[in-house]
């Protein structure tokens, strides 16, 4: 059997597709599983969520990531590169002064931040930032 | 390994009813448990998996963590603080202890 230049560059192309697609799908199953248990299922809307990340993170190990959402009563935050998405979740108590947080987080690469907040009503809002990673987090 | 020490700051006073800002940082280093040490063996996970802030004992925050959050974890958030008390701060670790550090203050 003759293989071309172009045939066998086909092929290469599409075994590196074949390559990528299954971690690229894992990654994202896993971050929309969390959503889904944490939502259980209902639709989310845009905005009413404040979510402040710096555009671009030098050291991934430490991004400081500060959380806001009038009205809500929980607030899950998601990174959907890392080598699994969850990253924390916080229960507003009676005594919380707003619906606000800050801490600070790891990134192993560019990646979204996503966070949803749960309302008083049982509504879900969410918001997204992608943050530019420039060394990761994970390495050991 | 290098003692696991909180520290927490809270104004030592407020009016009635104010909402305060409230910042700890626990010393602590998040393995995650994605690392492997020099001969290939991966290092256990052991983190902080749930801090807890509350005032005379009703909750203001509370929050699940997984290893994503930085090593030496930092939460700043707000209470509301009603009157004179204590505030009460938890963290749990992963092999079951949990660190504690208190805050009292003051009305006026």
């Amino acid at each position: 059997m003759n293989i071309t230049r172009r045939e066998a560059l086909l092929i290469g192309a599409g075994g590196a597709v074949m390559l990528a697609l299954p971690s690229i799908a894992q990654a994202k199953g896993l971050t929309e599983e969390a959503i889904a248990s944490f939502t259980g299922g209902a639709p989310i809307a845009e905005g009413g969520v404040d979510l402040n990340t710096p555009e671009i993170a030098e050291n991934g190990n430490t991004v400081p990531v500060e959380v806001s959402a009038e009205g809500a009563t929980a607030i899950l935050l998601l990174a959907d590169g890392n080598p699994t998405p969850g990253v924390a979740t916080f229960h507003f108590g009676p005594l919380a002064g707003s619906s606000s947080a800050s801490t600070r987080i790891r990134l192993s690469k560019t990646q979204n931040v996503v966070a949803i907040a749960k309302m008083a009503d049982g509504s879900f809002a969410k918001a997204t930032r992608e943050v530019k990673v420039t060394i990761g987090g994970c390495g050991g | 390994m290098a003692k696991i020490k909180p520290r927490v700051k809270v104004p030592s006073k407020a009016e009635a009813g104010e909402v305060i800002t409230i910042k700890t940082l626990i010393s602590h280093p998040m393995e995650s448990g994605q690392r492997k040490d020099k001969s290939g063996n991966p290092i256990p996970r052991k983190i902080i998996n749930k801090f807890v802030a509350s005032f005379n004992g009703q909750e203001v925050i509370s929050a699940d963590l997984a290893p994503a959050v930085s090593s030496n974890p930092y939460f700043q958030f707000e209470a509301k603080v009603p009157e004179a008390g204590e505030f009460l701060f938890q963290w749990t670790d992963d092999d079951g202890s949990v660190y504690e550090a208190k805050k009292k203050i003051k009305i006026g």
